[in-house]
């Protein structure tokens, strides 16, 4: 179970009214590589990978709910006072007919969220890799989302966002490593 | 110091397990993830044996067994 503290992990503020940034961040929020599809995958990998390993994919996991939290506190943010003018200017015409500004779990195409961005192959070094796969391709993400971006308060954020990503591929990267070590083996000298 | 190619845990066994608990589960640890860039000259099977193994290189070669050759031992 989880215990819930109000607050986010990292402040979010938004100088600029952008609907088209919110367009782009959806990305984050629904896309392949975002961080509801990391939440989950890590989250159910759980299950069937060795104990060693366990703990570090339920509190990465974890952290990617908190991750969520920020990305949806700035979509929200960013449209919530946006006219449907506005929106339609931005591109979100689309996502407009049919959420208002609610968000919803799609990418910025508007492609909904799909379990099949996920896997769970049950072999521990697949799914570790995997996962290590999907850090360095959010890292990515929030790098094309910087370049994008010239709200200098929003991308503080984002580079805090990013930045974690890397700490995370490095802990997946020395989870791997764990998984093969040889620890049942004697060692002669 | 050569690394094996299959390891083991012990998941966490519950007394309220419904079915037979796997005691020891084992998992491949296949050679390419030992191998870092592979060095020159690495002995090599003859063409017939690569053939049949799939790699000119023995040290790329793992055989994979069923589970029940595997060495996973239920309760």
């Amino acid at each position: 179970m989880w215990y819930y503290e109000k607050k986010l992990q990292y402040p979010v503020k938004v100088r600029e009214c952008n609907p088209r940034l919110a367009k782009y961040l959806i990305e984050q929020y629904g896309g392949a590589d975002g961080e509801l599809s990391a939440a989950l995958r890590y989250l159910n990998q759980r299950y069937t990978i060795p104990g060693k390993v366990i703990g570090l994919l339920n509190d990465i996991g974890t952290e990617e709910f908190a991750h969520l939290e920020m990305i949806a506190t700035m979509i929200y943010k960013l449209t919530k006072d946006a006219t449907p003018e506005m929106l339609e200017a931005a591109g979100l015409a689309p996502h407009y007919v049919n959420h208002d500004s609610a968000l919803f779990y799609h990418n910025s195409a508007g492609n909904p969220w799909t379990a099949e961005y996920i896997q769970a192959k049950g072999d521990p070094i697949a799914d570790i890799y995997e996962d290590i796969a999907a850090e360095e391709k959010a890292r990515a993400t929030y790098q094309w989302i910087i370049n994008m971006s010239d709200d200098p308060e929003l991308n503080d954020s984002l580079k805090f966002l990013r930045e974690r990503e890397i700490v995370h591929s490095q802990r997946f990267r020395e989870a791997a490593e764990i998984l093969k070590e040889d620890r049942d083996k004697k060692i002669f000298f | 110091m050569q690394p094996t190619y299959t390891k083991y845990y012990y998941p966490y066994v519950s007394p309220f397990d419904p079915c037979k608990p796997i005691l020891k589960k084992s998992y491949p640890t296949p050679p390419q993830l030992y191998m870092g860039f592979q060095p020159p000259n690495l002995p090599q099977f003859n063409p017939k044996e690569a053939l049949y193994h799939g790699t000119l290189w023995p040290s790329l070669y793992d055989e994979y067994n069923k589970k029940d050759y595997r060495g996973d031992e239920h309760d």
